[in-house]
């Protein structure tokens, strides 16, 4: 969209602040999304295909010369089939100071913390919203004051984190999550404030000439819940509770570019006293071939390995490779596709395939294409839970 | 080992050889290296100090069967002195890239320095040095055309005088240091009048002329930089073209080396 200036018909109390005009924005996007399963779901009760319609509009408003504004940034999805699919959120609402080195941010918004692409381990700050995307890229908006500074020694922001956000899973009648319904509506906490815990989480980093370097720590509700069974008199209900622990997390990040190769390292150490303490790391490379068989296209190999203390039947990577193909045609509609393979190194069977494509359809438009196929039967791998769940979505989304 | 040897004084004779023929070679060339070098050092030193500048641009990209896209994004520039600008790309146009940002510092000895914003994702990405001979935003423009024009990027070799757009030039054959870059080398027309660059031939890594970059409607600003405000990039291995249009160029608008860096990247409006 446009800016639009406007002189402000200031209202009195607005003569004690300096301000001259207010620059706003209105933009974002409508899209609307198709969903197929191949194979039948363990409960009858899931669907096979699923239609929705979302939408995310941003309002942006600035002041004093851009040094204050204020961004909200809602979100809706309604779906055909998964009334937990339905639902609303406060992606970003915020207001952002700006004053030479320091930034102050209060509100609602989303940080991004990490490097590598097949895995986030170190991010943590916001919640994520898996019910959007199978894999783990959208974020619940998080409340938060985070503080910014930039100096000689590097990037450092610091966290206050005043109320949790519980991660989203499939309904009844929803896909992806397995053959057990998760009772969203009776999470269980380790913290006596359950949601209205404060945690805290602060991160530097910096550049080192080709080298990237990030630490972070995190104090607080864990992100990721422990999925523990339902009971009632002590007998199993034949659905799951997710259970959040308080957690300790430092995370590390690297990344070393060095010509056509970006080496990538994130790794985390998480402690607290209702979990098992454990390590886990990703890393790997991504190496792109710019301008393949002399033509526009540049081909990017992205290898990354991941490994978890914990064992499979706790997470689903565990012991995995990575192998992924990034096609960027560089065209004038920007397609771009992303495929690979994630392959489970402990159980041979277990293994996902993956197609991530998208390109513009005419001056605003954008048509993606999303498809998961699973394999992988064994009891004790988490990852057999979706054995069942192979699907290709299509998506139609119209920016304004 | 007496063959080893022989194969050994061999090629240490070819090695002399050709150094002493490359030696007399370069020698006879000195004048119009130090003539295309003293060339490339002036048209540097008239753009000295113009400080920083906040432009909007648009780009037209053109396939060959005459199907146009358009891009529009805002640039802000920080002149660096003893090293390449910084730049700081915001784009408008398509929508569905509005928000994204790009981030460059241009080094003289060294690759330059490009960290890319995706706000879906609210994400820094680091673009690996290498790709500066890719595309810039899919037009005909390559990333390193469009980085901060430094004399030791090059070296040069000045071949003859030839008019072009009206104004007398020097034609300019300029070699790129930098390995990585996606020419073998550039033939540059740069007027006699004002040390503007008036067209640019490049040439692929297999010698094959690839793309020839014309300016126009120069403009005058503080009574000494002059900018083109059309600059037409035309590639003609595959017939598709860039026009590159500054709609606004403003100068010394403020802007310091805190509105150049990864907090700034991603904040850009």
């Amino acid at each position: 969209m446009k800016h639009f200036t406007r002189a402000l018909f200031i209202p009195a109390f607005f003569y004690l602040l300096p301000v001259e005009a207010v620059e706003y924005e209105f933009l974002g996007s409508l899209g609307i999304e198709g969903r197929y399963f191949s194979e039948e779901a363990s409960d009858s009760n899931q669907t096979e295909q699923q239609f929705s319609i979302y939408a995310e509009p941003e309002i942006y408003f600035q002041l004093n010369d851009g040094n204050d504004s204020v961004t909200f940034q809602p979100f809706a999805r309604l779906d055909s089939a998964d009334e937990a699919r339905s639902h609303v959120d406060i992606r970003e609402l915020y207001w952002l100071h700006v004053d030479g080195d320091w930034e102050l941010r209060v509100g609602i918004n989303k940080v991004f913390w990490g490097v590598t692409e097949t895995l986030h381990l170190v991010d943590i700050v916001n919640q994520t919203d898996s019910i959007e995307s199978f894999d783990g890229e959208e974020k619940l908006g998080q409340p938060m004051i985070q503080f910014s500074l930039f100096k000689d020694w590097g990037y450092l922001d610091v966290f206050v984190l005043p109320y949790f956000r519980e991660r989203t899973f499939a309904g009844e009648e929803g896909r992806l999550r397995g053959q057990f319904l998760i009772d969203t509506d009776n999470a269980v906490y380790e913290s006596k404030d359950k949601q209205n815990h404060v945690d805290f989480a602060a991160s530097w980093r910096n550049s080192f000439d080709l080298m990237d370097l990030s630490l972070n720590i995190f104090k607080g509700t864990s992100r990721e819940p422990e999925l523990i069974p339902k009971l009632d008199d002590g007998i199993p209900t034949g659905e799951i509770l997710p259970f959040y622990p308080q957690i300790t997390q430092f995370g590390a990040v690297m990344q070393y570019m060095s010509e056509a190769w970006l080496w990538k390292l994130e790794a985390i150490n998480r402690t607290g006293d209702m979990i098992d303490d454990f390590n886990a790391m990703v890393g790997g490379f991504e190496y792109t071939m710019v301008g393949i068989n002399d033509s526009a296209t540049d081909l990017g190999w992205v290898i990354e390995y991941a490994f978890d203390e914990r064992d499979a039947s706790q997470v689903a990577t565990q012991n995995d490779l990575s192998v992924a193909a990034r096609i960027v045609l560089n065209d004038m509609d920007s397609t771009e596709v992303l495929a690979g393979v994630s392959q489970d190194m402990e159980y041979s069977n277990s293994r996902a395939w993956f197609i991530e494509a998208n390109t513009r359809i005419g001056e605003a438009s954008k048509l993606i294409v999303d498809m998961w196929l699973f394999t992988g039967d064994e009891i004790d791998d988490i990852s057999s839970q979706f054995a069942n769940e192979d699907f290709v979505q299509l998506s139609y989304e119209w920016y304004f | 080992m007496l063959k080893l040897r022989t194969q050994k004084n061999w090629l240490s004779l070819i090695l002399t050889t050709g150094l002493l023929l490359s030696s007399v070679s370069w020698s006879s060339n000195a004048e119009t290296d130090n003539k295309g070098l003293e060339i490339a050092k002036e048209r540097k030193a008239r753009d000295k100090g113009w400080g920083d500048s906040e432009s909007t641009s648009l780009m037209i990209l053109r396939n060959a069967q005459g199907d146009e896209s358009v891009r529009e994004m805002r640039i802000q520039a920080l002149e660096v002195q003893g090293d390449g600008d910084k730049g700081l790309t915001i784009f408008d146009q398509p929508r569905d890239v509005k928000g994204s940002a790009f981030l460059n510092f241009s080094h003289i000895n060294e690759p330059d320095d490009q960290w890319l914003y995706l706000p879906a994702l609210k994400r820094v990405k680091r673009i690996a040095s290498r790709n500066k001979s890719g595309p810039f935003m899919g037009s005909e423009f390559a990333y390193e055309d469009l980085a901060s024009f430094e004399v030791a990027k090059y070296t040069y070799n000045y071949l003859r005088d030839e008019t072009v757009n009206g104004e007398l030039c020097w034609v300019v054959e300029s070699i790129p240091t930098d390995r990585y870059s996606g020419y073998s080398k550039q033939i540059v027309w740069i007027d006699q009048s004002e040390y503007r660059v008036q067209k640019i031939e490049f040439y692929d890594r297999k010698k094959a002329l690839l793309k020839t970059l014309t300016f126009d409607d120069y403009k005058l600003y503080l009574d000494k930089y002059w900018r083109a405000h059309k600059m037409t990039m035309t590639n003609h291995q595959t017939g598709k073209s860039t026009d590159m249009i500054a709609k606004e160029i403003k100068f010394r608008v403020g802007l310091t080396e805190s509105d150049f860096n990864q907090n700034s990247l991603r904040r850009a409006r």
